[in-house]
């Protein structure tokens, strides 16, 4: 037990609770971190599959995941590894190729892997759970007025009158940032800059007044200077009309930002969990480590950058053992073997790998991972 | 700037212009800077700043209105010999963004890879033309035999690579490499740019890398000029410029790149830029040199202060 005392900072879960998270059950059971919190959706075990010519692939393999209300969550990822699939379900937005196989997520105490009816899915959608979109440039109709197509999504949540919606769109146009609302409702998208579009994507999402926001990317396709006005934005809107947030993203830099737990997907799985700092500046899984390493900004001009060796497993075929082991040159035996449960570094820090098993030896993280964390002045224990 | 140095290319007072009369728009508006041989020069600017313009210009595609681009001693800009032209072909290569878009989709990538080549050599035989793909592809990191596949068979990152090899195989010595690791994903990009460097050191390639990402160019360049509406604001060494910005462009626009610490983001604010700060009504500003290989644009009262600056840090 003294290896194990090393490892982590705080008592380990009892060796029963570490094997039921197998089934990924912790998260619900583990009521230290959620202590004081209103939990606004729970995921549990969710499993997304899709027909793609004729072969079933799973997308999202048996995920389990707890948003808190009000705060702002960051699932970070590279193409490929679920993680706008796994969002998009929220909001039953799944291509009609793919379905939700097994696994519930409770929104305020309804399942919405339940929902069949596209009626009670506009019931949640747009008015409870919204979504920003990548490009704002396809997700705004051309042929309509900025302001019309938000009046659009306030007369379809709201009862009220149009000219009602009109005086409230103006007040939405002005609440994300657009000087001079009068005129620039009447204008097109093709008048607007990215940015200000991006705006309008914004307040369309926000109209119905929703408490979950989703944003898929909000950033990816704008400038760095307009990318951080608009996450300024987002922050501040969130604070404003008290939403919770999840940001769907690959960039490190955006989840730095704005994040105040970051979950880092890998193959359709949450391979960790936990606050930023500790994602930061204390990652526990190899593939963590790997994310965070390839980032330009660790490394000085003439040093190689780290790359993770191989390609992303195939996920038409089953996984067995941890999805990344493949890739991953310090696996373990067991990796290959298992699939690892969570084990957990702090009440609120989780990671599937096998490395935080008691038995398992001590493998460092890269030297360069562990600067981050002094940077930090992060502490370990 | 350096003594030793050799130029490779320079541009001098280049401006290129679209559109008519009433409608003329300068996308490049009196550029002037030296590359050197043998280095990484980043050009960062955000979308619309003539970032891309400015590479195409070299490359021939855009012509410029004004203004000389001298090549290895030689003007390259406006009407040239056709000997010239199909010599620059080779010697200046590009890789574009989008590894999606630009690559042939009905081509097989053995085709793609030779094209350029086929298009300069003409007595060049079958056996010949193999060998030097086959070697362009293993330089990229990809095998040989892939080169009977379509592009569509490839991921993001391979498809880049390929590209890559493209320019490669007609052994250029200058390549614009314009946002080339923009539409990939984290961890490939890391591979393209250590790749990249890799070929750089191997074949003593020369670099102008476009890009809105200022950590990817502060990774890979030795200097850095910064673009904003077509003229150049700021021009220095990588470190220099990240340490000691002088130009409220340039500090505005490392002040919203994205740090990997959540404390240090976190607290971070933005700073804005206001282009009224400028007062170039009766003191118009320069392009002028402030300190050693230190270009910044500005009037006469904005050097001093930027001088004033540089001297107190």
């Amino acid at each position: 037990m003294a290896e194990l005392e090393k490892v982590c900072t705080k008592s380990f879960l009892p060796e029963e609770r570490r094997i039921s998270a197998q089934g990924g059950k912790v998260f619900a059971k583990n009521t230290e971190s959620s202590a004081g919190r209103e939990k606004i959706l729970s995921v549990q075990d969710l499993v997304i599959k899709f027909k793609l010519r004729g072969q079933v692939l799973t997308a999202v393999r048996g995920v389990s995941i707890d948003v808190y209300r009000g705060e702002s969550l960051a699932i970070v990822g590279e193409s490929g590894s679920g993680k706008s699939v796994f969002a998009k379900s929220f909001m039953g937005l799944l291509d009609n190729n793919g379905w939700v196989d097994s696994g519930s997520i409770l929104f305020d105490g309804c399942d919405l892997t339940k929902i069949s009816r596209e009626k009670e899915w506009t019931q949640i959608r747009g008015k409870r759970i919204a979504m920003v979109f990548q490009d704002p440039m396809t997700s705004l109709n051309p042929l309509r007025t900025i302001g019309g197509q938000i009046r659009e999504a306030l007369l379809l949540h709201g009862s009220l009158s149009r000219a009602e919606a009109k005086e409230q769109t103006y007040r939405i146009l002005a609440d994300v940032g657009i000087d001079d609302p009068k005129r620039r409702y009447r204008q097109y998208p093709h008048e607007f800059s990215g940015g200000m579009r991006q705006r309008v994507v914004i307040a369309i999402a926000i109209a119905g007044r929703p408490e979950f926001l989703i944003c898929d990317e909000p950033t990816t396709a704008l400038d760095v200077t307009i990318q951080a006005q608009i996450l300024q934005l987002l922050k501040g809107l969130q604070k404003k009309y008290r939403l919770t947030v999840i940001y769907i993203t690959h960039d490190l830099g955006v989840v730095a930002k704005v994040a105040d737990r970051v979950a880092v997907m890998y193959a359709g799985d949450i391979v960790e969990v936990g606050s930023c700092e500790e994602i930061f500046f204390d990652p526990r899984h190899p593939y963590t480590w790997a994310l965070l390493s390839s980032m330009p900004q660790l490394r000085a001009k003439g040093e190689e950058l780290c790359t993770i060796k191989g390609t992303p497993p195939n996920l038409y075929q089953t996984i067995r053992g941890d999805a990344f082991a493949p890739r991953n040159p310090q696996a373990l035996v067991a990796d290959f073997k298992a699939r690892p449960p969570y084990f957990y570094v702090t009440p609120t820090h989780a990671a599937r790998t096998w490395l935080l098993d008691p038995r398992a030896p001590k493998v460092e993280p890269p030297g360069h991972i562990k600067r981050l964390g002094e940077e930090g002045g992060w502490r370990n224990g | 700037m350096d003594k030793g140095k050799e130029v490779l290319l320079s541009l001098r007072g280049v401006e290129v212009a679209f559109g008519g009369r009433g409608h003329r728009f300068l996308a490049v508006d009196d550029v002037s800077f030296d590359i050197y041989r043998g280095e990484t020069f980043g050009l960062v600017g955000e979308s619309g700043s003539g970032k891309t313009t400015l590479g195409r210009a070299i490359v021939r595609i855009n012509q410029t209105s004004r203004g000389d681009i001298i090549f290895e001693g030689e003007k390259i800009n406006g009407k040239i010999p056709r000997e010239l032209n199909s010599k620059l072909i080779q010697r200046i290569q590009m890789i574009f963004q989008d590894p999606m878009a630009s690559l042939n989709e009905r081509a097989k990538v053995d085709y793609i890879v030779s094209e350029g080549l086929m298009n300069v050599k003409k007595g060049l035989s079958e056996a010949e033309r193999r060998r030097l793909v086959a070697e362009a592809m293993r330089e990229v990191g990809l095998p040989a035999e892939f080169a009977d596949r379509f592009p569509h068979e490839f991921s993001g990152g391979q498809r880049q690579r390929i590209g890559i090899a493209r320019s490669l195989i007609m052994k250029p010595s200058l390549v614009i490499a314009d946002e080339p690791v923009s539409a990939l994903d984290v961890s490939i990009r890391a591979q393209v740019l250590n790749l990249l460097a890799g070929l750089q050191k191997k074949n003593r390639l020369t670099y102008l890398f476009i890009a809105h990402d200022l950590s990817v160019v502060r990774f890979i360049s030795d200097r850095v000029a910064v673009i904003r509406k077509g003229k150049i604001v700021e021009l220095a060494g990588t470190e220099q410029l990240f340490a000691h910005p002088l130009h409220p462009y340039t500090k505005a626009l490392l002040s919203a790149v994205p740090v990997p610490n959540p404390v240090l983001a976190k607290k971070r604010q933005p700073k804005l830029y206001d282009p009224a700060c400028h007062d170039y009504s009766a003191d118009k500003p320069v392009w002028a040199e402030i300190e050693r290989g230190h270009f910044v644009y500005g009037n006469e009262r904005e050097l001093a202060g930027y001088r004033r600056e540089l001297a107190g840090r």
